[in-house]
């Protein structure tokens, strides 16, 4: 994650950054306007408006039912808006049918033609645009160089292993240079290791092909790993739309902050104390919080304190300078090999989970269960939430 | 230490060889089957295609007289001839009968397929909950008896039928139409009495389609026609074929359609057939037919078996 955030988005390292949604000037490639889709009584998508721009790589996250699915497929042509118009480049695409939009998908099941080769997979949907025979060759060679398929060419789908099988879809889909490619899922059938790899060789792909690519994924990894921007739903309405490193460090809701990484939620009453500084009153007998915010709180507002795991501090000790401290016994250790979380227990019944690295040995660690321990965080490590 | 280890070894060499013996035992059902149920079967029936026609009971010669050891099975074997198969030959209403055979079955398979697969692509889309109710539906003739069926098409298609009654009531035709007793009868027969056997294996390759090709090739640019063309057509290929032959192979030999529902001008194999064991009471001529005919048939169901093999392995 921190790789992919320095490359794409990291301002600190690269002066030319990629971020044409800041530009007020920019056009989007895409634009849903007040988009609405019923399904019989179900409303899949709620009037919901977004723009993505072209070379973006495009992140719809959310769990299933969401809406994303949805999305892609009203992208695609296969659903029409029940209310208001998508538009590719300026130009309203709702009456289009999907055979004849500059926009390719690849499908979650790879939707390979059993029957035909993986070179006449790939040439397929050259065929239909009765491509001149040297120019569909040249075309299919380069892809399959692309993909690293030359030597697979001849085979059928189902000779070839499922990563092989996800890289055949993913150069039919580019095969047609399309303006805008939408991949539903394409890592869902891989292993772990191969999605991993697969992530970047997808980065890779659309950086040197320079095609839009709009990524459907319930994995939130996955979305902050590829994406320039993600968009996280809920019930066919987005909830949050940013880079990957702003939707981790600021979510704008406890729905976001919940569903992306781990989180503890503190819940609390808010009172200012000092410019942009608040104090929360979050349980009888404890100590307040202190916690700053941009986003201004009344006094007595009731508000969730969403603090990340591994910037909760775990010590034996009170830390003298510690400006948040609670005590607490451990109640449980989750044991990740690199990581290790702390289920710590308060004496009000509050669990908090603290992140700390695997730096000694296993058998060498400070804490185990029933250990009495401190847990200290920043005034700036959590962030403060109406909602 | 030593003792278990011997004993494994022995316990080993007893299983392999019940393990054998289990194998063999496996294995010679199915011949024993195949020698019972076709082989002797055809062997007589090929005997009695090399005998001569007599009056008398059994009406050929000669018959095989153990009685009279050696020289009455050099006997038997030195009356054999093909003088039967030479008479197929001579006669044209043989060979006009095969190939007529042949030709309404090809002409019928065409119709059932041009009828059973529209039927097979409407089950195979419909909801998932409709289907077994639309399977039963196609299903539920055979639960007639099949010579029950096929009186009740004469019923429908002759001059006084319900077909015809309908269509002068309705205003279409002035004088009935000649349907029963002609080829067109024959066709109808055929085409709904095999029709459930074109369905059934064209609406299984079907409905294991994954519906996100023609999404895929949609997607790609092809139109929906050209989707059906392109995609399903080829994937539904090993269920056409297969229904092709399960209809083809019967009809060819089929005999009850022709002489129930056909006339005079209908020639099929099946009818000469019948004529020459009860009508001419000729079995060894009759035999002879049959012989060929089965000939005739090994090539459609070699044939058969390939394409089934092949999509076996192509799933595996």
């Amino acid at each position: 994650m921190p790789f992919q955030s320095d490359r794409r988005t990291g301002a600190a390292l690269n002066t030319n950054v990629f971020a044409p949604w800041e530009d007020p000037q920019a056009k989007p490639l895409i634009q849903f306007q007040n988009v609405t889709k019923r399904f019989g009584g179900f409303t899949a998508i709620d009037n919901l408006s977004l723009d993505i721009f072209e070379q973006e790589f495009f992140a719809l996250l959310g769990p299933s039912g969401c809406g994303k699915t949805t999305m892609m497929r009203m992208l695609a042509g296969f659903e029409k808006p029940t209310d208001g118009h998508i538009m590719l480049g300026g130009q309203d695409i709702d009456p289009i049918p999907p055979n004849k939009r500059a926009v390719n998908m690849m499908f979650q099941s790879y939707a390979l033609f059993p029957h035909l080769s993986i070179w006449e997979n790939i040439a397929f949907g050259l065929r239909r645009d009765n491509m001149p025979k040297r120019d569909l060759e040249d075309r299919v060679e380069e892809m399959l160089r692309l993909t690293r398929l030359e030597q697979f060419a001849r085979r059928k789908p189902h000779q070839i292993s499922g990563g092989q099988r996800q890289r055949v879809a993913l150069a039919r889909s580019l095969a047609k240079a399309p303006k805008l490619l939408l991949l539903d899922e394409p890592l869902g059938a891989l292993d772990k290791k191969l999605r991993q790899d697969t992530q970047f060789e997808l980065m890779d792909i659309q950086e040197k092909t320079g095609t839009t690519f709009v990524i459907v994924t319930h994995d939130q990894e996955e979305a902050m790993t590829v994406a320039s921007r993600v968009a996280v739903m809920d019930q066919g309405k987005l909830m949050q739309v940013s880079t990957p490193d702003r939707i981790y460090e600021n979510p704008n809701s406890v729905y976001v902050a919940d569903f992306i990484g781990d989180v503890n939620i503190i819940e609390g009453r808010a009172t200012a104390n000092g410019d942009e500084a608040y104090q929360i009153d979050w349980a009888e007998g404890q100590s307040p919080l202190t916690a700053t915010s941009s986003t201004g709180f009344s006094n007595g507002q009731s508000c969730h304190l969403a603090i990340r795991p591994e910037k909760v501090t775990i010590s034996a000790d009170r830390p003298a300078d510690a400006i948040n401290a609670v005590q607490g016994k451990v109640l449980d250790i989750a044991y990740l090999g690199n990581l290790s979380t702390y289920y710590v227990e308060l004496p009000n019944g509050t669990i908090i989970k603290a992140q700390s690295a695997n730096t000694r040995r296993i058998s060498r660690r400070s804490f185990t269960w029933e250990d009495p321990v401190w847990l200290s965080w920043t005034a700036t490590a959590a962030v403060l939430l109406a909602n | 230490m030593g003792r278990p280890g011997l004993a494994v070894v022995d316990g080993n060499g007893c299983g392999f060889a019940g393990k054998l013996m289990r194998r063999a035992l496996l294995i010679a059902v199915p011949y024993v089957w195949l020698l019972a149920l076709f082989l002797i079967p055809f062997f007589i029936v090929l005997k009695i295609s090399l005998s001569d026609v007599e009056l008398a009971i059994p009406p050929y010669t000669p018959t095989l007289d153990l009685s009279q050891g050696w020289s009455g099975i050099t006997d038997f074997f030195s009356q054999l001839d093909f003088e039967n198969f030479v008479w197929l030959t001579e006669d044209d209403l043989y060979w006009k009968a095969y190939l007529s055979s042949v030709k309404i079955a090809l002409i019928s398979t065409v119709l059932t397929l041009l009828v059973g697969y529209p039927i097979a692509y409407g089950m195979a889309r419909a909801p998932a909950e409709w289907r077994p109710t639309l399977m039963m539906l196609v299903i539920l003739p055979f639960w007639t008896s099949f010579l029950i069926r096929v009186y009740a098409w004469m019923g429908i298609l002759s001059n006084e039928g319900y077909l015809n009654q309908i269509l002068l009531w309705l205003g279409i035709i002035s004088t009935p139409l000649t349907i029963l007793n002609t080829n067109t009868a024959v066709y109808i027969g055929i085409v709904y009495t095999y029709l459930p056997f074109m369905i059934l294996p064209i609406y299984s390759s079907l409905e294991r389609m994954d519906e996100s090709l023609i999404e895929a090739a949609e997607d790609l640019g092809c139109s929906r026609l050209k989707a059906f063309w392109l995609v399903t057509i080829p994937l539904s290929r090993p269920g056409i074929i297969a229904g092709c032959f399960l209809v083809m192979i019967p009809v060819i030999g089929e005999f009850v359609i022709p002489s129930l529902l056909g006339g005079s001008s209908t020639l099929m194999i099946g009818k000469v057939l019948w004529e020459e064991f009860f009508s001419n009471r000729d079995w060894p001529v009759a035999s002879a037919v049959a012989v060929v005919l089965l000939l005739i048939l090994v090539i459609p169901i070699v044939l058969f078996q390939r394409n089934q093999q092949k999509q076996t392995e192509a799933e595996q």
